[in-house]
């Protein structure tokens, strides 16, 4: 479990953080999003106790990240994948971070094995690409077997089929109980990955939700209904409360009311339906409207 | 899959790290062409001062022929090789943050000042070793040449052991000077000028001044100081220090670079 409380981090008169609290609850991934330069990286670096607050407090597990003793055995993180010298290899890489916690190296090899890079375990790391960096990077988060895993857009630079592979792994692992942090600037990703949003934007939290609740809160959602009597269904519509609005091509836009009441007023008045049709906002543009303003480099219209 | 158990609290966690820092040093191959640069030009260097010493032998003055200087001419190399020991001290710690693996490094070792120190260890040994090694051999094969005239001498000449240890204990400090600059300065190119104008820079510019001030500062400039122990200096005798004096003043040049780097090191963000 990580615990965030009125964490803030200024860089000179810049906020990249500001005043942020959550938790990261065990047994699920929660996703952390947010558009470039929101605030990700700084505030994953935070938990690591890499980067010092300006002000509040983060802890793992309860205990802030700089008091913890061989604390890969606690959390296993991969930062900024390339966190890797280039000119060692990957087992040697490995064998030094495990070498700080007693780590056999029994265990190097099994990661290694685990995340499909045997095979150029001799390899200096600079030779590979960037999806082997993440491989290697996950490698390295799993040695010390930890309950709480942070990966900071793990899913840069894999092939589709090592993004299903993480995919998998963080899920199983989150299965077992671990705490799973995830960070992405792609919502599709974390739409399929993540059971819980952290959504940031400028340093600010703008929503702390499940994935579906985010949909729904943000969603310009709205029911599209079609009849041939379409000027009495509008107004029984409005009469439960709901906002009509007429489609270019003589639909009814609906919002106010869900589907099924849409549907459910239309039968009880006896009115023919020939279209009945949520549409849900897709998850890309709920993240597009949250953090809109939220940008740091959104691009202007000149 | 071996499950991994957490060893017992009590275990202390410095020889852990002090490994760790083992395998990342002699996993990098910039370490290794750093040593072979170290053995290869004290012996190549003192072979060379020495042999040109002996060929010009004929040529030289009375005078030049009683400064003969056996012992020195043979480690002269060091003056050239401090800059390979130097340029690896700063290394050791300004590639982890070019490569950004110091985040990896501190994530797994939370306590800086023990990564600090353990690097330190680590490097500080290996120099040191290298360095007894190489001035040992530079001693031995400069004597060889200088004999071919009947100028070479033993270790029973007066000094020369000191000298001979000395210019490994030289060459070690100047690398942990290095690392201690590294750590403050956190860049390689930065670091390595720190390092160069420390060393040899300022010793040029403080002979620019008023010779009143010159005898006053000069000795106690780093490399001057330290070099006190092997007893090669541009300078005239009593203006050096005492060997050990002007060597300890030397390694609290060290200390303080590897102090100050330190305390930076845990105040700053990595």
């Amino acid at each position: 479990m990580i615990e965030a409380r009125g964490l803030i981090k200024r860089y000179g008169t810049t906020v990249a953080v500001d005043d942020l609290s959550f938790d990261v609850l065990p047994g699920r991934v929660t996703g952390f999003l947010g558009p470039n330069g929101a605030g990700k990286s700084t505030t994953m670096r935070m938990i690591m106790g890499l980067d010092a607050p300006s002000a509040g407090r983060v802890s793992v597990g309860g205990v802030a990240y700089g008091h913890k003793r061989r604390p890969l055995y606690e959390v296993g993180a991969t930062l900024e994948s390339a966190s890797i010298h280039p000119g060692r290899t990957a087992r040697y890489h490995l064998l030094a971070l495990a070498a700080t916690s007693g780590i056999p190296a029994r265990r190097v090899d099994e990661m290694l094995e685990l995340v499909g890079l045997t095979s150029v375990a001799g390899k200096r790391a600079g030779t590979f690409s960037l999806g082997m960096k993440q491989r290697l990077g996950i490698a390295a988060a799993l040695l010390g077997d930890p309950v709480v895993l942070l990966l900071d857009e793990p899913v840069n630079g894999l092939d589709p089929e090592g993004i299903l592979w993480i995919r998998n792994l963080m899920r199983n692992l989150a299965s077992e109980g671990r705490t799973i942090f995830v960070s992405s600037h792609l919502m599709s990703e974390m739409a399929v990955t993540a059971e819980h949003l952290i959504v940031i934007g400028r340093g600010r939290l703008i929503a702390d939700t499940s994935v579906e609740e985010f949909v729904h809160r943000a969603s310009g959602g709205y029911v599209r209904v079609r009849a041939p009597d379409a000027d009495r269904l509008a107004e029984l519509l409005r009469e439960r409360g709901a906002t009509v609005a007429a489609a270019d091509d003589g639909a009814l836009a609906v919002s106010g009311l869900d589907a099924p009441a849409v549907g459910e007023t239309a039968a009880l008045n006896g009115i023919v339906l020939h279209e009945l049709i949520a549409q849900q906002a897709s998850l890309e543009q709920a993240y597009m409207e949250l953090t809109r303003d939220a940008g740091d480099y959104a691009g202007r219209a000149a | 899959m071996t499950t991994v158990t957490q060893p017992p609290a009590g275990r202390p966690l410095f020889p852990d790290v002090l490994r760790s820092e083992w395998i990342k040093f002699r996993s990098v191959r910039s370490t290794y062409w750093t040593l072979v640069v170290t053995v290869v030009g004290m012996i190549g260097l003192g072979s060379l001062f020495s042999e040109a010493y002996i060929s010009r032998y004929d040529h030289l003055s009375g005078l030049e022929r009683l400064v003969v200087r056996p012992v020195s001419r043979s480690l002269g190399g060091f003056f050239l090789i401090q800059l390979a020991v130097g340029v690896l001290g700063v290394l050791v710690i300004t590639s982890e943050y070019s490569t950004g693996s110091i985040r990896a490094t501190l994530s797994a070792v939370p306590q800086r000042k023990t990564v600090l120190v353990a690097k330190t260890v680590v490097f500080g040994a290996t120099v040191l070793a290298i360095g007894v090694v190489s001035s040992f051999a530079a001693f031995f094969v400069g004597q060889a040449i200088l004999s071919q005239r009947g100028l070479g001498v033993t270790l029973s000449f007066p000094g020369a052991v000191r000298a001979v240890f000395g210019t490994a204990l030289y060459l070690t400090v100047v690398g942990l000077l290095s690392l201690g600059l590294g750590t403050m300065l956190r860049r390689t190119a930065g670091a390595i000028s720190a390092m160069v104008a420390l060393l040899l820079i300022l010793p040029g510019v403080v002979n620019a001044l008023p010779s009143s001030w010159q005898n006053v500062i000069t000795p106690y400039l780093p490399s001057v100081a330290g070099e006190a122990l092997i007893g090669r200096s541009p300078l005239a005798p009593d203006h050096l220090l005492s060997p050990w004096v002007g060597f300890g003043v030397f390694c609290a040049y060290a200390a303080a670079a590897l102090v100050v780097g330190g305390v930076l090191l845990v105040r700053r963000d990595a």
